[in-house]
């Protein structure tokens, strides 16, 4: 069986919210939607979201790092939000391993959102149907859009591409190789869902000058004829006899 | 529910495909955009347009909110009769009276005196139109919003190499390997730059961040430098210092591409004292820097001329011409003034230790001396010198409102530009690159009107409205040397105030100086809100009324497609289009989004019908132009000559047989020429077939050194692009600078500027950098006003005029200022308490949000997030108005009263740029009696005829069903 999933990049996510709001835009006029917004002109505007991005400060001033942490659904392998559903509206598909709801199914008691560890699930008030994310399964399973654009909106969004889709369950997939070979992680994985959406830590460049790397021979100080800024020291040549 | 993989979303409606340009922002990415049923479905970055290469950001994704947001104007409206202005009374109008009322009026101040009328435009990216019109009208007072934007960042860097960032160039993160990041520059441009820099982090490229704050792409730096605001000249300052003095600088680079070893006068009793040594020669007239310098010659010991093949010169050094002229190089120069700039001096400023300001200026010496680039592509020079390949340095800079907006930007700016060229990065690979129409002549040829009289009744205007002085004869002020604009742009207060200073428009209307007007149009401007300083005066000023009761500003006009705080204070509204509803171009002759390759321009096209009776601004212009009979707008027989703005776009060039209009693809006859060409008729046709964008790519030869390169510039010149293929010389000294120094310390037999402004030119128009604290800083209490105040936009926000988006305002429904805890713990005020913040200019009461990740001397807010209660199609208990706050009401428009004037704006005095990151402001708990309320508060803004109020608690937006009623069905449509 494949398990479609994203892994999401953490050392170049921007937090810009692009998937966000692409993710709003595909989802609420599609077959997942409509994603209602409560009081969307008025006071505490809230509304339906697969897809949010949380930002953390880690660390005290001046050594502080700023996390963007995007978060949806993510599709666990051994979803507790499943089992808890007391009509089945809550299932994966056996053929991708994406987690959904049947709306027809679904009677808003909210026991799956109380299941599920990573506060994953999106309540339609308006409508009394739990909704989420959907990995844009009508899209990315749709033959007739060209093969480059069968990836959930906030795949194709992305400025910097920090989410990338594919098959974990396929060795050579980008996914896979991201998650093997960048330190690819899950969320809280000691509650044993097997999430399938991974992350991939931070990575920091450095630079290290050798003292000697500094001054080289050509430096172009020598054509004006100025001192050098080598500090000689004292030599043999000084103290010794 | 229905299996989603058993059908298809097209099956779901009528579905249509179409390609136009986003306009969320200032980004301008391709997008296309799906219809089902004739409604927005899914607006998605467009995989084959070369400036976005198919991503989006999340307010392109939300355009859909935009189009059909309830604070749309959908009719021309009029101030109700007996209303007063300000409370947004308004009764509607057909166009043909908006018309008939502006034209009227118009074609009267056109006949007395054109300066009697104003216009200013929110968005610069569209000029080439609106500065068009604003000259055959004949006024000087014009601008866009580039004056309180990043107009340092332009000036400084064009005065120096010729170029700058963003639309005109940027850092060239394919090929660098350490890019350095200063101040907030996420918005210039968003898309493109987050592509770039995620390609460079995967590549392992080193990004340092030099900010106040850590946010936006501050956050993915592998090293974040925090700084205090207004101190970056500084830094910069010692970095050039500390790289000079351990040889770290590209000395080739420096000598062929520089004045650098260029010999200036240097005796103080001289005329020309710090002017360069020039040779006689007979010089074409031209806007480009002649060949007529000397360098001193290292074998022979003498003089001789630069660039003579075989020599090399002297950087360093003091010398005598065998005239006996007193010479220095201008390198030496340079030294001189790096002299007391050390890393320890820095330190005591910026707050940066002196080892890490010491270690930055290594990484960067060392990467561009170590790291080279080589590239094999043979170019030749323009001294005729064939070189096998193009060598690259890779250090990449990008900085924009962070540095700019202060008012010791313009010095910094310079300061920037020169590290950049010490480091050899200048149009070459992994530095900095241009795009067209850059390089340009340092400064650019055109020149704004530098006497009274090139304003006459029923004339256009003799001159630009806004251009590139390069003298003091170059000013815009009368004999007296006062101004003649009335933003006072061009003259001694600003003399390079190259994008005008829209955010003074307003106040010196207001007070009649340099004198009164009578119409002011406003177009895309939030002049009542956040485009402007001291919001709550400004709002005053707009209502004020004189003796008679006349209102000071007698009439306001304001084009807008939302019910903006500004529309409140118009007397007559003008219903702007989205930019999905319209035709634009995003010309060559304006701000285009070239790519370092080669020039790119773009259209949009509508997408959908106009909603109500909206019409786009640009056709209001070219309807006026034509009912006003404006030169360019009519024929021979004074008859209309365009039927509308495509028509116009079609077949304008900028005179007769030019061939050079507003678009560069597709010219000639069939479309077969490109930037130079007669009218296509089916040129419009042409961009819809290629995605709404023309990209010419230059042969690789082309594409690099072009401020030298012989090729480039004989092909640039053939194709209209620039009048001289002469080299662009990169000014690291900066003679333009020294003839305005000269004339303010009274040397020389040419203008000179009023007493009161003579210290201040001497001091600022430095032909070196200096650095020196921000004006407002020396002319408040600092003890008192201890803090400086920050602002930026969120990235769901970036440029984009407008929050009213029922989902972008879920990401920042409400702003808080963001304190450091040390501060906050010594005011006692806790994480999530009220407390006010002041200034000398006024306070503000919002909330207080603890953060780590800003410098404790520093408080800062997202921009543009609080509103006034009412506007913007939001319910006045919306959390805009109610915790969202405006820092603006802190920042003075104008400096306290100090030597060099009494309403001196509080501006850079090189360039007029907005020194909105200047303000000092104190913070403090607010009592524990006061409401949970932020205040100023304003009367609330009541909704305008016409506009559809959505008041129902639920939103349930799915294409194609908008203003119908579905048979819902669980919350799935299928």
């Amino acid at each position: 069986m494949s398990q479609l999933a994203l892994v999401i990049d953490l050392n170049v996510c921007v937090g810009c919210h692009a998937c966000v709001t692409s993710c709003k835009e595909w989802n609420s006029s599609g077959w997942a939607g409509p994603l209602p917004d409560e009081n969307p002109y008025g006071a505490d505007p809230s509304g339906v979201f697969f897809n949010r991005v949380q930002t953390y400060e880690v660390g005290c001033f001046p050594h502080t790092e700023t996390i963007h942490f995007p978060k949806s659904c993510l599709h666990c392998e051994d979803p507790p939000c499943v089992p808890v559903c007391p009509t089945g509206a809550s299932y994966k598909r056996a053929d991708n391993g994406i987690v959904l709801v049947d709306y027809d199914k679904c009677i808003g008691c909210k026991y799956c959102s109380w299941a599920c560890p990573y506060g994953a699930r999106e309540i339609d008030a308006q409508n009394k149907v739990m909704k989420k994310c959907t990995l844009c399964v009508d899209r990315v399973t749709d033959q007739t859009l060209q093969e480059s654009e069968r990836k959930p909106a906030c795949v194709l969004a992305c400025p910097t591409s920090a989410r990338i889709f594919g098959d974990i369950h396929d060795p050579d997939s980008a996914a896979s190789v991201a998650i093997r070979e960048q330190g690819g992680y899950q969320l809280q994985p000691e509650w044993g869902t097997q999430p399938a959406n991974h992350y991939l830590p931070r990575r920091r460049s450095q630079m290290q000058i050798h003292e000697d790397e500094l001054i080289r021979a050509d430096n172009p100080l020598r054509k004006e004829e100025v001192e050098m800024p080598i500090e000689q020291g004292d030599t043999l040549d000084d103290v010794a006899w | 529910m229905q299996d989603p993989t058993t059908q298809s979303d097209n099956d779901l409606g009528r579905v249509e495909v179409k390609t136009t340009t986003c306009y969320m922002c200032a980004c301008r990415c391709g997008i296309r955009v799906t219809l089902r049923d004739g409604q927005i479905r899914h607006i998605e970055g467009n995989p084959n347009h070369p400036h976005n290469q198919g991503v989006i950001c999340a307010k392109g994704s939300s355009g859909i909110m935009k189009q059909y947001s309830p604070a749309r104007i959908t009719k021309p409206l009029l101030r109700r009769q007996g209303a007063e202005r300000g409370t947004s009374e308004f009764e509607e109008i057909s166009w043909e009276q908006a018309f008939e009322m502006i034209s009227e009026r118009l074609a009267r101040i056109r006949a007395e005196d054109p300066k009697k009328f104003a216009l200013f435009t929110g968005r610069d990216q569209m000029q080439a139109l609106t500065g068009l019109f604003a000259k055959q009208f004949g006024t000087p007072n014009y601008a866009a919003h580039g004056g309180f934007c990043s107009v340092n960042m332009a000036a400084g860097m064009i005065y120096t190499i010729g170029g700058s960032f963003w639309e005109f160039g940027g850092p060239d993160l394919e090929r660098a390997k350490l890019f350095v990041m200063i101040g907030t520059a996420e918005d210039h441009d968003s898309n493109p730059l987050k592509i770039h820099i995620s390609k460079f982090k995967r590549r392992g490229g080193r990004f340092i961040s030099i900010n106040p704050i850590r946010s936006g792409y501050s956050a993915i730096a592998d090293e974040w430098v925090p700084i205090k605001p207004g101190t970056d000249g500084a830094l910069i300052l010692a970095i050039n210092h500390e790289l000079i003095n351990q040889g770290l600088f590209d000395r080739e680079f420096l000598i062929q591409y520089s004045n650098a070893a260029e010999l200036v006068v240097d005796d103080p009793r001289r005329d020309d004292h710090g002017l360069f040594s020039r040779f006689e020669m007979h010089v074409e007239e031209g806007c480009f820097d002649p060949e007529n310098k000397l360098w001193w010659d290292r074998d022979l010991d003498k003089e001789i001329s630069t660039h003579t093949p075989g020599t090399e010169p002297r950087l360093l050094g003091s010398f005598r011409l065998e005239d006996g002229t007193k010479v220095k190089p201008a390198f030496q120069l340079l030294k001189d003034r790096l002299e007391e700039y050390t890393p320890e001096w820095a330190e005591g400023i910026t707050g940066i230790p002196a080892a890490t300001i010491r270690r930055l200026a290594h990484e960067m010496g060392v990467t561009a001396r170590d790291q080279k680039i080589e590239l094999p592509i043979q170019w030749t020079d323009s001294w005729e010198n064939e070189h096998e390949s193009i060598t690259g340095n890779p250090v990449a800079f990008h900085a924009m409102r962070g540095i700019a907006a202060h008012s010791n930007g313009f010095q910094s700016i310079r300061a920037l530009s020169i590290l950049m060229t010490l480091l050899g990065t200048i149009d070459r690979p992994g530095g900095f690159r241009h795009k067209a129409p850059f390089p340009r002549p340092i400064p650019p040829c055109p020149k704004p009107p530098n006497s009274p009289d090139a304003v006459k009744p029923n004339t256009p205007l003799d001159g630009m409205p806004l251009g590139w002085p390069a003298k003091p004869e170059d000013l815009f002020v009368d004999e007296q040397g006062e101004a003649v604009r009335l933003d006072k742009a061009f003259s001694w207060e600003y003399p390079l105030s190259v994008h005008g200073l829209m955010h003074n428009a307003i106040t010196n209307a207001w007070r009649g100086d340099p004198y009164s007007i009578d119409t002011m149009l406003l177009f895309m401007a939030n002049m009542a809100w956040n485009s402007s300083m001291n919001t709550e005066q400004i709002r005053h000023m707009l209502t004020d009324k004189d003796e008679q009761g006349e209102y000071k500003i007698p009439f306001l006009i304001v084009c807008d497609a939302f019910q903006s705080e500004t529309v409140a204070f118009a007397d007559l509204v003008l219903p702007d289009t989205t930019y999905l509803e319209r035709y634009d171009a995003l010309s060559m002759l304006d701000r285009p989004i070239s790519e370092f390759e080669g020039p790119v321009d773009s259209v949009r096209i509508p997408v959908v019908p106009p909603t109500g009776q909206c019409k786009p601004f640009q056709e209001v212009l070219v309807e006026l132009g034509s009912r006003l009979k404006l030169p360019a707008f009519i024929n021979e027989k004074g008859e209309r000559k365009y039927r509308d703005y495509p028509d116009f776009i079609t077949n304008y060039e900028t005179s007769p047989g030019s061939g050079i209009g507003f678009l560069a693809g597709w010219r000639g006859k069939g479309g077969e020429k490109f930037l130079k060409g007669e009218p296509n008729p089916r040129q419009w046709e042409m961009y819809q077939k290629n995605d709404c964008y023309y990209h010419y790519k230059l042969p690789k030869s082309y594409q690099y050194m072009r401020n030298w390169n012989k090729g480039y510039l004989h092909w640039a010149r053939n194709h209209g692009m620039i009048r001289y293929a002469e080299p662009i010389t990169i000014h690291l000294y900066s003679e333009v600078l020294q003839k305005f120094r000269l004339a303010a310390q009274g040397k020389g037999k040419g203008r000179q500027p009023p007493e009161r402004l003579r210290k201040r030119i001497e001091m600022h128009f430095d032909p070196l950098p200096f650095y020196s604290e921000p004006l407002l800083s020396r002319l408040v209490d600092t003890h008192e006003y201890p803090l400086n105040a920050l602002t930026q936009r969120p990235m769901a926000m970036y440029h984009s005029w407008d929050s009213q988006n029922a989902w972008l305002r879920q990401i920042h429904t409400h702003n808080y200022l963001f304190v450091n805890p040390i501060l906050a713990h010594a005011k006692g005020i806790d994480d999530g308490d009220w407390i006010w913040v002041e200034s000398p200019t006024g306070k503000v009461r919002c909330m207080c949000r603890y953060s780590e990740a800003v410098e404790p001397g520093t408080v800062w807010t997202w921009n543009a997030i609080g509103k006034a209660a009412g506007a913007w199609g939001l319910a006045p208990n919306a959390n805009e108005s109610q915790k969202g706050f405006l820092l603006n009401h802190l920042i003075p428009e104008e400096l306290p009263p100090c030597e060099s004037g009494e309403h001196l704006s509080n501006s850079d005095p090189v360039t007029g740029q907005a020194a909105w990151f200047d303000v000092r402001v104190k913070i403090y708990k607010a009592g524990a009696d006061e409401p949970a309320l932020t205040l100023p508060q304003f009367s609330v803004m009541k909704p305008l005829p016409g506009q559809k109020v959505r008041r129902g608690r639920w939103q349930a937006f799915f294409a194609g069903q908008l203003g119908k009623k579905p048979g819902r069905k669980k919350g799935s449509k299928v």
